[in-house]
């Protein structure tokens, strides 16, 4: 049963990928209406006020940084071969 | 009374382990008893009192074995459960003697968090490293054999600190042993000795690499168990002595940050998930330095959670390794199809971790943000949301994506092995994963147990909104960089490399400089040394000869002579000698008694 759950989707990439994006901007929107969350009365500093979307940016911003600076910071010489400790 | 009837939930564990040995008989009898004690142990200390229990007078202390109240409660009550959920993973293992290590390690943790002075923990802090280490060796290789005695010897290094930390208290304070509140405002030399000895355990970096060393080379039962104790044994050990101490407060951060760098690079699954434990321990250190009520909530809330979810993480990949031998990626993926099961428990750990609505880390992890959001840490909290979306990319996207989808890197070999695991360990898994979603939909649960009232509604419009958008906007970010992230078949190195390749520095300058200088030095010796020693021995040996005994011989010849000369004086006249002194005492006496 899961095993088809997963193909039902994997076998309908298009179609998945939209619904995924879809989701996206429909967080964003519900960001953006006043009033619909109560950012007004919940935000904890200015930046959430008056960039709208603003954990949206957040989160992909931190995602992509992640990544990158983790790599960069790997390829340093901190990943090295497996056996380096064997010798 | 009371007293009388207490039970140490630890002792239960103990006893039961050294009766083990001897429970024999089909494997039906076997497996109940091992339900049976964890199961004994929860219940104790389900249906505990609150109050002080156990306490001993030995010389000249006071050993307090019981203090159960909010705080001790909410850590037995996880780590009881955990315990049992263990337990039942790990039944198949062969064997008891992961069991039997297993339940010691815990008994030493639930000494630590029930006691209230620092012998009992020291006694138990040192029971947990001793016994957690045999989960390692216990694998059998030779890498864990080396993995096991490097944890020893940080554990055993962190002990001292800890030792001379309270030593140095008790001398400093009069003979005050009490485990309390250390008084963070006014630290000196021995709250940071006892505080480097208690995050030593809570693997703050640079005191860290022990925990991805020893875990990713622990048996598949015992890394289960080891994910679960140290670290927030430790966690709980900070919060009852360090709540407030400012420094945590950056430490924590960095660790949370830290462990994410570290799973970008990891291409062990196990190793993965231990570089997370520091990352979300990171959470629990900060919450305990911002030091408020709502701040310690959160931080014993998400060791709770943590405890489930990361165990059953833990039991997901153990699962994988358990069936096909491997848990590094690049010898994984695509095997969703193979393992579905698995999968989905493992899935929602990785949701539960990354604090998905309705999962348990949802109502936990934001206690501490939002802690921290309200004292004015902007910046603090703003880097642990950060590292949160780091959690959803590894734990929640990079583990599932590489085991169960992603390209396919198993052999035919690893194909064939792999299903889903023996029934027991689908049990354990499913008990965990129905917590990790009980937590996060009935906050009740886990707020009632936390040690002070909550006054935090985690189910806000805006906060689903904030979660949702940092959550789904870094899934975007995973699969537009999903090539990036593919798993390099590499270690990383990180500070053990100070004690395992530092080691073999001081091997090669032991073998190549000092030894080269040892022989020159021998040269040196030889040549500026013994040849003139030779040259000055003969000298003295004919000075010695000619010289010396001439002179000796020739005063041998004059005593000889003088003895000649006395022997006739004194020969036989002893009556002469006493008539003399005999008429030397009378003058004296005359001439005392005539002048008084």
């Amino acid at each position: 049963m899961i095993v088809q759950f997963i193909d039902f989707f994997r076998d309908r990439m298009k179609m998945t990928v939209r619904l995924c994006y879809g989701v996206l901007a429909l967080l964003v929107i519900i960001d953006i209406i006043p009033g619909l969350t109560g950012k007004e009365h919940h935000a904890h500093s200015w930046v959430e006020h008056y960039i709208p979307g603003w954990w949206s940016i957040f989160g992909f911003v931190a995602c992509t940084l992640i990544i990158f600076v983790s790599k960069w910071f790997g390829h340093l010489g901190i990943m090295t071969r497996e056996d380096y400790y064997d010798d | 009374m009371m007293t009388d009837l207490w039970i140490h939930p630890a002792a239960v564990l103990i006893i039961g382990a050294l009766l083990l040995p001897f429970v024999r008989g089909p494997r039906v009898i076997r497996n109940l008893y091992l339900l049976l004690v964890p199961l004994l142990a929860f219940i104790n200390v389900l249906t505990m009192a609150k109050g002080t229990f156990g306490v001993i007078q030995f010389m000249d202390w006071t050993l307090t074995f019981g203090r159960v109240d909010g705080l001790s409660h909410v850590f037995g009550f996880i780590m009881t459960l955990m315990c049992l959920i263990g337990t039942v993973y790990g039944m198949n293992a062969k064997g008891i003697r992961e069991i039997f290590a297993a339940w010691l390690y815990v008994a030493g943790s639930l000494g630590v968090i029930y006691c209230a002075d620092y012998i009992v923990l020291f006694l138990f802090w040192e029971l947990m490293a001793f016994s957690s280490v045999f989960l390692v060796w216990f694998r059998g290789r030779k890498q864990s054999i080396s993995a096991g005695y490097r944890y020893l010897l940080v554990h055993t290094f962190g002990g001292l600190v800890l030792l001379a930390g309270l030593i140095l208290r008790y001398k400093a304070t009069g003979g005050d042993l009490s485990f309390g509140p250390i008084g963070v405002d006014s630290p000196t030399l021995y709250t940071y000795l006892i505080m480097i000895g208690f995050i030593l355990n809570a693997a703050v970096p640079p005191l860290h690499a022990w925990l991805p060393d020893a875990y990713g080379e622990a048996t598949v039962a015992g890394a289960v168990f080891m994910c679960a104790f140290t670290t927030k044994t430790a966690i709980y050990a900070l919060a009852r002595g360090f709540a407030g101490m400012d420094i945590l407060v950056p430490l924590g951060v960095i660790m949370a940050l830290y462990g994410v760098v570290y799973a970008v690079l990891e291409n062990d699954a196990r190793r993965l998930l231990a570089y997370h434990i520091i990352s979300q321990v990171g959470y629990m250190v900060a919450g305990v330095g911002i030091g408020t009520e709502m701040a310690i909530n959160g931080a014993c809330a998400h060791a709770f959670a943590h405890i489930l979810y990361k165990g059953l993480l833990f039991m997901g990949c153990g699962s994988v390794l358990f069936m096909t031998d491997k848990s590094k990626f690049s010898d994984l993926g695509g095997l969703y199809k193979k393992m579905p099961r698995t999968f989905v428990y493992t899935l929602i750990g990785g949701l539960s971790i990354s604090a998905f609505p309705l999962f348990s880390g949802f109502v936990s992890k934001s206690m501490i943000v939002a802690a921290g959001f309200h004292e004015h840490l902007m910046w603090p909290a703003f880097l642990l949301t950060l590292a949160s979306a780091g959690t959803f990319l590894h734990t929640g996207l990079k583990v599932p994506y590489f085991i169960w989808f992603g390209k396919n890197n198993c052999s035919e070999e690893t194909w064939e092995k792999a299903d889903d695991p023996p029934v027991n360990m689908e049990i354990a898994m499913a008990v965990a994963a129905f917590f990790c979603i009980f937590i996060g939909c009935y906050t009740p649960f886990l707020y009632n147990l936390l040690p002070y009232p909550v006054h935090y509604h985690p189910y806000t419009a805006y906060h689903l909104s904030e979660s949702m958008q940092i959550l789904l906007f870094t899934a975007l970010g995973f699969f537009l960089f999903v090539k990036k992230l593919a798993p390099e078949v590499v270690i990383s190195l990180d500070f053990d490399w100070f004690y395992r390749k530092g080691s073999k520095v001081f091997m090669w300058f032991a073998r190549k400089p000092i030894q080269s200088f040892d022989n020159a030095w021998s040269e040196v010796y030889r040549v500026a040394g013994m040849v003139p020693l030779m040259i000055t021995a003969r000298f003295w040996s004919w000075f010695d000869w000619h010289g010396i005994d001439g002179v000796v011989d020739g005063l041998a010849r004059v005593v000889g002579y003088f003895a000649e000369k006395l022997r006739w004086m004194q020969n036989g006249q002893i009556a002469r000698y006493l008539s003399f002194m005999a008429g030397g005492v009378f003058v004296v006496l005359v001439w005392m008694f005539s002048s008084m």
